[in-house]
């Protein structure tokens, strides 16, 4: 155990070292990242507006929290993607990971919570710039700051289980773009990404339960902006570990699979 | 002593769908579509003992690499059996990984952007090596491939040569037991592939460690291996010391020649090599080497003679064609 706590300490180390490097381009990136949830904000603000002030209980207040939250979410959001993998197979940097005494998967967690904090910390700047343009309507008790700490490190964990089992095809073919494009459409729908989960229809609303997405995007934001008791905040901590056990109980199985598939096929 | 490595009836097959070119080819494979089995490794058997430096060697595509693949675990044979140090490879077990390095020309473990001491801070966590040891080890390393000033400048900056010993000393921080090395001076220049040899020479020595080696520079393999083993198309052409393929390969020697008058025809001496410089080559067939160097000297005013055997390139290039000729 101590050994695994002194490589992700080492690896965030490397990760935050290399990404000040980039600084200028990842801030770049992160303005970039901010065209979307602003387009969504000043629509639903518009409708909003139009509609007597407020759509489904959402003012223009809490629509511009839910969005200037939805940046850092986002960013959270982030992890080695399925396209990774492709990548990491082609080049044969596979191999070289696979001599490694431990699994890829601690390395990918560890760079890119690395990378997080550098995020982060990039990101403080562009949350006060949008606070002072669109007013944000916020209503946080310390309780509800915890658990968004605590979720916003879940939703990375879950969809970085999610997108590496997603990555796990590229061991039995190569072209699966297709597959891919169709999981992140799924994903922009019933995470809350697009739109607020309360605002879809109930039938989509009911299917999201069953579906790890709204796990890695609504259920953090909604803990600062929602107003869910202490019950709820900590049942979605619980919603939260029980996709990661799964994710991660899937992941282990598949992983088997695949390297196997990849010891016979080469690389 | 038993050995460290060991190999019996090893094999890896690929099935390789095949088909000819054209449109009607590629419709008539999306419903019946032929696969020919490639034997990259075709029943091989060998041994090594602790410590031996072996070369592996072989032309593209003889089965090296997949064989050094099999040894580290990264790829399951077909059939046979495999053993190193007692484990089974292909179950790439945490205590197997620890003991093993596997350095091949493309490996990239290093961070681009960071001088290379992030990296081998890295590599010491991945393997768990205690702080003294990773310390006494990594100057150790620095001081033999003579990299203190490179170390502190970003991977970016380094040239190809320069990273390689980068590579090297990261793939060998945890001290492993057993190093198989794929090529590890490809593309370099002779002082850094001369240097590199020296470093693998010197961790051997020190460390009593084992080594299996590919290269297409003989030169590393003449520096390095008593031993060597070739492989062509998958199979074994001779496992034995380095002088005994020389011997037992070559059917003639090189007579090299200072006449007072290099003008003259040798031709009938034996075939004419090169002449350059006054000194005169001469490929003579083994059997007559004798008779020749005497006939060469009471016919001729000849200044200096030297016999010797054949390159161990062309030894191993007349070894294939021998065998493909078979």
């Amino acid at each position: 155990m101590r050994r695994y706590i002194d490589f992700y300490l080492s690896s965030m180390r490397i990760s935050i070292l290399s990404q000040i490097q980039y600084r200028v381009a990842n801030y770049f990136y992160m303005i970039g990242m901010i065209t979307e949830p602003v387009i969504y904000l000043v629509v639903w603000s518009t409708i909003a507006e139009q509609q007597g002030g407020a759509v489904g209980g959402y003012t223009a207040g809490t629509f511009a929290a839910y969005y200037i939250v939805w940046t850092l979410v986002r960013n959270m959001n982030i992890v080695f993607t399925p396209f990774g993998w492709e990548w990491r197979i082609r080049e044969g940097n596979l191999s070289m990971e696979l001599m490694r005494p431990m699994h890829p998967i601690h390395n990918d967690i560890a760079y890119f919570s690395g990378w997080k904090f550098v995020v982060i910390l990039l990101w403080l700047p562009l949350a006060v710039f949008l606070t002072w343009v669109f007013k944000p309507t916020f209503d946080i008790s310390w309780m509800e700051a915890v658990v968004f700490f605590i979720a916003i490190w879940g939703a990375y964990l879950i969809r970085t289980m999610l997108l590496a089992l997603l990555g796990m095809i590229t061991f039995w073919t190569t072209r699966v773009s297709a597959i891919f494009e169709l999981y992140f459409g799924l994903e922009l729908i019933l995470s809350g990404r697009l739109v607020p989960m309360t605002l879809m229809p109930q039938w989509v609303q009911t299917l999201s339960n069953y579906l790890p997405f709204k796990w890695t995007f609504f259920f953090p934001i909604d803990t600062l902006v929602g107003s869910m008791s202490t019950q709820e905040l900590w049942a979605g901590v619980g919603m939260q570990v029980f996709w990661i056990v799964i994710g991660a109980s899937f992941l282990s199985l598949v992983w088997r699979a695949a390297i196997k598939q990849f010891s016979a096929v080469g690389g | 002593m038993s050995s460290v490595i060991t190999i019996s009836q090893l094999a890896k097959h690929y099935q390789v769908p095949e088909r000819e070119g054209g449109l009607k080819a590629a419709l008539t494979s999306l419903f019946n579509r032929k696969y020919k089995t490639v034997k990259a490794v075709d029943g091989i058997t060998f041994t090594i003992e602790p410590g031996e430096v072996v070369g592996f060697l072989g032309p593209n595509g003889a089965g090296k690499t997949t064989t050094l693949k099999m040894l580290s675990g990264l790829l399951h044979p077909t059939s046979g059996e495999v053993s190193v140090m007692g484990y089974e490879p292909r179950k790439r077990t945490h205590d197997y990984l620890q003991q093993i390095t596997l350095v091949m020309g493309n490996r990239n473990q290093l961070t681009w952007d960071l001088p290379a001491l992030d990296s081998f801070d890295l590599q010491r966590a991945v393997y768990g090596i205690p702080m003294d040891q990773f310390k006494v080890t990594r100057d150790e390393f620095i001081e033999l491939l003579d990299l203190k000033e490179l170390v502190t400048k970003p991977v970016r900056n380094l040239s190809l040569g320069e990273r390689m010993k980068m590579e090297i000393v990261a793939a060998l921080l945890h001290r492993p037991k057993v190093l198989f090395l794929d090529e590890p001076t490809l593309g370099l220049d002779v002082t850094m592939q001369r240097r590199i040899r020296t470093f693998i020479a010197e961790y051997n020595r020190r460390y009593n460690a084992t080594v299996l080696l590919t290269s297409h520079y003989m030169a590393d393999v003449e520096a390095l291996c008593k031993r060597v083993i070739v492989i062509h198309h998958g199979r074994i052409l001779f496992d034995g010391d380095l002088s005994n393929l020389v011997n037992q390969f070559s059917s003639y020697k090189t007579l090299s020649l200072t006449l007072q008058n290099p003008e003259i025809d040798l031709s009938k001496y034996g075939e004419v090599v090169s002449k350059e410089d006054g000194r005169v080559t001469l490929r003579v067939p083994k059997a007559q080497t004798s008779q020749v160097t005497a006939r060469l000297l009471s016919d001729l005013q000849v200044d200096d003679l030297t016999v010797e055997d054949a390159p161990v390139d062309d030894v191993i290039d007349q070894v294939f064609s021998q065998k493909e000729e078979a």
